[in-house]
């Protein structure tokens, strides 16, 4: 059995008990006319998430007792998430000690572009799941050497609907929006612009093809989410980047 | 479709708390702002449920209309999307309130 979170590899669902109070009442009930169906009451007011919520406090206290700032990245696919993390790798290479948990349906395609840049890297394939959960997060997590780790770096899968609601254990959600992408995503999907604490405007060196309306998007996300953090980036060519290194170079600093 | 892994938490949230009964009816409360969709759990449920407590369990979803609070006026108002604006002031600082519950609140067992 896991020490961690207390799974086995036969059984992931198992837990019993989270924090959540269970009081019977005892009446008598009918159903529709006729049936006689006698039916016993449970209250439980249990929150749907708890599990992952827990799971991804663990993983929180976890981070916290090695120093460690954890990012959790998304966005929808073809944003440049791994482009984007990439560079920043390599430009932070010797200012921080960092490591990538890989988030993808199916293929190692960006563990491996991501172990080129010398980073340590582990990739989650999720099938068919369309996002990460704080149980996978805390497994990958434990492969590293946490206590000489600085910065991790979770690259969720592409999808800017499910890993809105799953918490991971992140200090931050950091949302990743490209310009061909049109400038009303943080409308289209305002929980995931709801749930970020930092918007990375990419690819901003192919503006002058596009009719991409910067002010609005910026209006827009800050319409969902008044108190988000807008970096203009280009990952690419390496445009605006230094204001984001800056960002994340304080928090790492500040672990938060 | 993380209606699916939502509906596998409350399959194993209500079998947990059945006390080994067969369940007749499960009672959700689902905010209208929680990002999940009522039919998508429905459609879910009935392949979650096979084979365990709760297999034929009637599903009861009772809707929670969001209602949020401007931080900067103070008026409390019923939010439809989280770029609403406040009626009265015009501020997009909105607490909420209520509206975003993802909750498992009643089972009825045999």
């Amino acid at each position: 059995m896991c020490t961690t979170c207390g799974c086995s590899p036969e059984e992931h669902h198992h837990d019993h008990g989270d924090g959540h109070h269970q009081h019977d009442h005892e009446h008598k009930h009918e159903h529709g006319p006729g049936t006689g169906a006698e039916g016993k009451k449970i209250s439980i007011e249990t929150d749907i998430l708890a599990r992952n919520n827990r799971l991804a406090a663990n993983n929180r206290a976890l981070f916290t007792a090695h120093g460690v700032f954890v990012l959790n990245l998304v966005s929808s696919p073809g944003s440049g998430k791994t482009t984007l993390l990439e560079k920043t790798l390599r430009d932070m290479a010797g200012k921080a000690s960092s490591a990538v948990i890989e988030g993808d349906q199916q293929t190692d395609n960006d563990a491996v572009r991501i172990a080129a840049t010398g980073v340590p890297v582990r990739q989650i394939n999720t099938g068919a799941g369309c996002h990460l959960d704080a149980h996978m997060v805390g497994h990958a997590a434990l492969e590293f050497d946490l206590d000489n780790l600085d910065l991790l770096l979770i690259e969720n899968v592409g999808n800017l609907v499910c890993p809105a609601s799953f918490d991971l254990g992140e200090n931050h959600k950091v949302v990743v929006l490209s310009v061909t992408e049109g400038e009303d995503k943080p409308l289209k999907y305002p929980h995931m612009f709801h749930a970020a604490n930092v918007m990375l405007l990419n690819k901003i060196d192919l503006l002058p093809h596009l009719d991409f309306d910067v002010a609005k998007c910026r209006e827009m996300a800050r319409r969902v989410n008044p108190g988000i953090i807008i970096f203009e980036v280009s990952a690419k060519t390496g445009a605006g980047m230094d204001d984001w290194y800056g960002w994340l170079g304080e928090r790492i600093k500040g672990r938060g | 479709m993380h209606e699916l892994s939502i509906t596998q938490s409350i399959v194993e949230i209500c079998e947990q708390n059945s006390q080994g009964r067969r369940v007749l009816s499960v009672t959700l409360e689902l905010g209208q702002l929680s990002g999940i969709v009522p039919d998508s759990v429905e459609f879910c449920f009935e392949a979650c449920t096979k084979g365990t407590l709760l297999e034929g369990a009637r599903l009861i979803i009772s809707s929670i209309p969001p209602m949020g609070v401007c931080r900067d006026c103070g008026v409390e108002f019923p939010v439809t999307a989280y770029y609403d604006s406040c009626p009265s002031c015009g501020g997009f600082t909105v607490e909420l309130l209520h509206g975003e519950e993802l909750r498992v609140k009643e089972l009825e067992v045999e």
